[in-house]
């Protein structure tokens, strides 16, 4: 009996190890990535490496395109998840609403890849004619309105009902309520919720693979292929020379860089959001 | 008056209008997708599902999506393999051993994993974890079981298992996180009862907690198989492209293919409406197999938290 | 009638984060015998009698300081282990907690197969007394293999005193056994607890005076974390030293 309790106490420590090892094998990875990425891509960072286009051996144009595909894919995909989100949260109860949230639910699960092939055959071919950073828009738009409208619906479900009633039996109606009094209460997680997504289109490449296809110059025209730096880092690490392969280094760090700021500027908002 | 009670209609009208948006991009890429594939379908029919070629070759056209359906499997299940125990590991060790000054910093380091985007993860991959695991790992394993199948072949690290350990590295935020909340849901008193008899901290989980969340656990690791079937550029940039008979998965140290990494790879290449049209049928073909697990998944996760857990936290 | 000591606290004081919920509590428990913890919501019985087995320590930002002794040993010594303590405290919850992903037998064994004890005539044995100790043998008997949660309240109560009993405990805690049980069931309960005090050390804490009176040999009553009086239940109850003890008798609070 003696040597069988101690070892279950020896099991019970094997465990806590066995399960911490988890953890350190998880995190080795996110260090080696970080390490890496800083290590290769810093040498590239400068002046010329950020504003030049591909021709001069900068990356100029993938950050531009960046830029702009945030832009316009925000343009499209925050009214839309937002009013989406606000549909679900104060609308709801019925199968309609339901449907709805379990499509969104699925449609954050698709494969980013068919996410650009249907954006290929609708604006590329069937739109305009070419690949353009509007094409590409609308693929990441595909990819952002089901995350902002899930954020949007849960931090509007975390307005008590207290606040709508209050304004309600001001008189005030429904539609000004919710856009004056509940969206602003929600505020903050409204925000974050969009940063959150802005990270994650700034970062994905299959979408835009299909439909802006890279360009060694700078923005030519919605109508022409456009440059992002997912793309960069992706068509370069294909290439032979050495050289070509260490701007896709530098391109990663860019990338990973305001990927990983607009996340930690998401948790600090919504830490102090839990604060209050 | 009149006015705000229209401007109360017209809202919601709008929003159910915009709500509507996701299916309309889920029925437009159904939409795209299959009449796009209709062209390949007609020529092939069922072979397309079962054949092993991928040739564009005028007069001698045959597409066949088994290899890469083969290799998603085999790439996913790697992934699996190794990256579901890493996350129960992790989400045991978050929800039930952690002090709790350090459970929320690992938490985050675990959220920042999944942050990441698709195409470093590749990079890296390409650069840097596939030399580990070629020399730590397929040229010894090679060296000395290169006889079994398996592990045949000369490796060179761009091949189906990097592809599938990267892939087990990508879902583990994923499974841990989800772990963690159905771990977090089993009631205390299953707990309690089980210390007061007596049990280990080990035991309590081992008997009571994880039997308890099983069907949470498993709706987990589905939603972690879901995210491996579908993710596109990571294995893309390590899985070495191979094409036709060839990506037939044979051995883990060989270069393979995926449905997502195929299309990646040759759709903007393809010359002939046809091949447009395969590469159409693989991405359809992927889509209905991530649907269906994702729909799975979704139905035994919200089945399990709601159930037990009511409100989480 | 005097029974050697089993548990002795010694100023005994514990708390839930900067909430003190004992304070300098110094109760002896006899051997075999009943011992009654009663008091108003909110005086720390709960929390009391979850000292004894070290079950307190599981909440987060718990804390103790003194003593309590176990035939003599401190359970709070740095050497000793809470796993064990467990195994010689045993106790029984407020609500029927019977574990739900397991058959009426394996609740009952559950506590003997994590010590290696095997499947076998042997284990089925000490499952059977048990049972029967728990008065519940008869009403199980013909399936054992059915879920623990698939018995009526007063019988999944019965059944995890029956699991209390198979580690073979020297003493049985009983934290409002009957609380959440109709007259009936608790009646058997109460009958259930005079049987088990012959070979067991029992505490029940109870808000029930009656039950108290009616089950218990010792009664110690609590207010504000503090022990105001122990003595003889008929003491108690005919003879308080006290005069909060005898308000608290009387209902005039609580």
């Amino acid at each position: 009996m003696l040597s069988s309790y101690r070892f279950r106490k020896f099991k019970d420590k094997i465990a806590y190890v066995l399960c911490l090892l988890c953890v350190v094998v998880a995190v080795i990875p996110l260090a080696s990535i970080v390490f890496e990425v800083i290590a290769r891509g810093a040498p590239q960072l400068s002046l010329h490496f950020l504003t030049a286009n591909g021709l001069e051996g900068g990356i100029g144009p993938a950050i531009q395109g960046t830029l702009i595909l945030i832009g316009l894919t925000s343009l499209i995909g925050v009214p839309v998840g937002v009013m989406s989100g606000i549909y679900l949260a104060e609308f709801g109860g019925n199968k309609y609403t339901s449907a709805m949230r379990t499509i969104n639910d699925i449609l954050t699960e698709f494969p980013s890849i068919v996410v650009g092939i249907t954006a290929f055959s609708i604006v590329v071919i069937g739109i305009t004619g070419s690949f353009s950073p509007l094409a590409g828009a609308v693929a990441l738009s595909f990819i952002m309105i089901p995350i902002v409208a899930r954020t949007t619906e849960e931090s509007l479900k975390l307005v008590p009902t207290t606040v709508r009633e209050a304004s309600l039996a001001l008189g005030i109606h429904r539609w000004k309520t919710i856009l004056r009094v509940v969206l602003p209460a929600a505020g903050q997680g409204l925000v974050t919720g969009a940063l959150l997504s802005i990270a994650r289109i700034a970062g994905e490449t299959a979408p835009i693979l299909l439909t802006i296809m890279g360009n060694t110059y700078f923005f030519q025209g919605f109508n022409q292929p456009m440059d992002a730096l997912p793309l960069r880092v992706f068509l370069n690490s294909r290439q032979p020379s050495a050289e070509v392969q260490a701007q896709a280094w530098g391109a990663a760090l860019v990338l990973i860089l305001i990927v990983l700021s607009l996340n930690v500027c998401v948790r600090i908002a919504s830490r102090r959001q839990f604060k209050k | 008056m009149r006015r705000s009670l229209a401007g109360d209609a017209i809202f919601k009208v709008a929003a159910g209008v915009l709500v509507a948006s996701a299916a309309v991009i889920l029925f437009a890429t159904l939409y795209v997708l299959s009449t796009g594939s209709t062209t390949v379908l007609q020529r092939f029919g069922l072979s397309f599902f079962t054949g092993v070629n991928w040739n564009p070759v005028e007069g001698r056209e045959s597409f066949g999506v088994l290899p890469y359906i083969l290799g998603t499997l085999v790439t996913s299940g790697i992934a699996l393999l190794i990256g579901v125990p890493l996350s129960l590991g992790i989400a045991i060790f978050l929800a039930e051993m952690a002090p709790k000054a350090i459970r929320v910093p690992v938490s985050y380091l675990i959220e920042l994993l999944a942050a990441v985007p698709s195409v470093i993860f590749g990079l890296w991959g390409l650069f840097v974890l596939r030399f580990w695991v070629l020399n730590y790992i397929e040229k010894p394993v090679n060296a000395q079981l290169g006889w079994v199948s398996i592990f045949s072949g000369t490796p060179f690290g761009l091949d189906l298992f990097t592809a599938g350990i990267i892939l087990a590295i990508m879902i583990i935020p994923t499974v841990a996180s989800v772990s963690r909340d159905v771990i977090g849901a089993v009631p205390d008193y299953i707990r309690e009862a089980a210390y007061g008899i007596g049990a280990t901290r080990w035991e309590v989980i081992r008997h009571w907690v994880l039997s308890y969340g099983r069907s949470g656990i498993l709706g987990a690791t589905i939603l972690g198989l879901g995210r491996a079937i579908g993710e596109t550029m990571a294995v893309t940039m390590v899985i070495g492209n191979a094409v036709g008979p060839n990506a037939l998965p044979t051995s883990l140290f060989q270069p393979g293919q995926t449905l997502p990494s195929l299309i990646a790879n040759g759709f903007l290449e393809a010359p002939t409406p046809l091949e447009k049209s395969a590469y159409m049928g693989a991405g359809l073909v992927l889509l209905l197999i991530s649907l269906l697990i994702n729909i799975i998944a979704h139905l035994m996760v919200t089945r399990v938290l709601k159930v037990k857990g009511g409100a989480v936290e | 009638m005097s029974n050697s000591e089993k548990l002795r606290t010694e100023k005994l004081n514990a708390w839930f984060g900067q909430k003190q919920a004992l304070k300098d509590v110094n109760l002896l428990i006899r051997a075999n015998v009943v011992t009654a913890i009663i008091g108003p919501s909110g005086c720390g019985k709960s929390t009391l009698i979850r000292t004894l087995n070290r079950m307190h320590e599981l909440v987060p930002q718990a804390k103790v300081s003194g003593r309590v002794l176990l035939d003599g040993k401190n359970i709070y010594d740095d050497d000793v282990d809470p796993v064990q303590i467990r195994r010689r405290v045993g106790m029984v919850f407020q609500k029927p907690n019977p574990f739900p992903t397991m058959s009426i037998y394996d609740n009952v064994a559950a506590g003997l197969k994590l010590v290696g004890v095997k499947k076998g005539p042997a284990l089925d044995e000490i499952v059977k007394r048990c049972l029967q100790q728990a008065s519940l043998w008869d009403e199980v008997k013909d399936d054992l293999k059915k879920p623990g949660t698939s018995l009526s309240g007063g019988q999944q109560q019965r059944l995890c005193i029956a699991r209390a009993l198979a580690v073979n405990p020297e003493v049985i805690l009983m934290d409002e056994p009957c609380s959440a049980l109709d007259p009936i069931a608790t009646a058997k309960i109460e009958s259930l607890i005079r049987d088990l005090s012959k070979e067991y050390t029992v505490v029940i804490v109870t808000h029930n005076m009656q039950q108290a009176s009616r089950v218990s040999d010792y009664t110690a009553f609590l207010y504000l974390g503090e022990l105001v009086e122990y003595g003889l239940t008929k003491d108690i109850f005919e003879n308080p030293k006290n005069e909060l003890t005898e308000k608290y008798i009387t209902g005039e609070f609580g």
